[in-house]
């Protein structure tokens, strides 16, 4: 069996979504990024939600997502992406209406709009990007940063005395009452991609169905901020991350309702 | 006896030589290119010259830039 007869339409079980329209991404190499947009763009194909789909941008690295994703973005102001969509989410109830927001959006200069959004449960998706450091930024300490992880604004690691602790928003989220699905998912390999999935899924779903808000957290590398290459920086966040972030369901309310 | 053998086409000027593909890939016939490099400047994924392949798409998966399209194809050994 030569390569070319097995390169043909009909043999394809794999290709990038078509919702990903084919301009480069200003990703970093081997930036997580890049697996969730995919994932994002493989579920709303599925759910044939292209046409009711409207996703809010964050500031952050992924600021530019609306020039990737071919369905409707809008572009909040920093921090305020929870915000937007409950407008949103309450002018088009039919309507999959999810945020995507970094840690530097969602837990620093957004944390009122993300706690009082999840409290008053809107019926939005939000999609947190944690990789412990301002990505876009060039590599500073975020809210989320390990403690001991060196950063451009704490050379010396980071210290409890002096910049306090890491805040575990996903947690903090799982004790409010709107929220009904809570979980942190990583895209470091086959199968934890395979299982983000089914959670962004699953929080889309409680979206559409009006559920209250779900919260999908997504621990992921920053291979230029933490200055590893991609592959290390995988390596990295198993052995560091997930510790302080462990994997896996929160809280789901959906099940008990049923 | 049905055999099943796979393949990747890899978008290379889309690519950005980032390895999680090499590391991904359960045979171990992802490479990265270590002369060449696309007009970004990046080395990007190529497969080695294998019959290994069986298009798992764990390469196609970890890709964060959808580069990688796998064909997968089901033959019979003719005896």
């Amino acid at each position: 069996m030569t390569k070319e007869n097995i390169i043909a339409p009909q043999n394809i079980v794999y290709k990038k979504p078509s919702l990903m329209n084919d301009s480069p991404m200003h990703y970093c190499p081997g930036c997580s990024h890049g697996m969730v947009h995919k994932l994002v763009a493989e579920i709303i194909e599925e759910m044939q939600l292209t046409d009711k789909t409207i996703g809010i941008c964050p500031v952050g690295c992924a600021v530019f997502a609306y020039n990737y994703l071919d369905i409707d973005w809008i572009e909040a102001a920093h921090g305020r992406a929870p915000a937007c969509a409950t407008a949103v989410k309450r002018l088009w109830p039919d309507h999959l209406v999810f945020t995507y927001q970094g840690d530097g959006d969602f837990a620093c200069i957004g944390t009122a709009e993300s706690i009082h959004a999840m409290n008053r449960g809107e019926n939005i998706a939000i999609i947190f990007i944690n990789n412990a450091i301002y990505g876009m930024t060039g590599g500073q300490m975020a809210p989320t940063t390990l403690m001991g992880m060196k950063t451009a604004t704490c050379p010396y690691g980071r210290q409890a005395d002096l910049h306090g602790y890491p805040l575990k928003m996903t947690e903090l989220a799982a004790n409010l009452e709107g929220t009904c699905y809570i979980t942190r998912q990583s895209v470091h390999n086959v199968a934890a991609i395979n299982r983000a999935k089914k959670a962004i899924r699953k929080a889309f779903e409680n979206s559409l169905s009006g559920k209250g808000t779900s919260l999908v957290e997504i621990v992921s590398t920053c291979s230029a901020g933490w200055k590893l290459t991609p592959v290390e920086a995988n390596k990295w966040m198993e052995k560091n991350m997930f510790p302080y972030y462990p994997l896996g369901d929160i809280k789901d309310t959906t099940i008990e309702k049923q | 006896m049905s055999k099943i053998s796979g393949t990747i086409v890899v978008d290379t000027e889309r690519c950005k030589g980032c390895g999680l593909c090499v590391e991904a890939c359960p045979k171990k016939i992802v490479e990265m290119t270590t002369k060449a490099v696309n007009k970004k400047g990046y080395p990007y994924a190529t497969q080695k010259d294998s019959d290994l392949c069986n298009g798992c798409t764990a390469c196609a998966i970890v890709c964060p830039d959808g580069c990688i399209t796998v064909y997968r194809k089901k033959w019979k050994e003719e005896e």
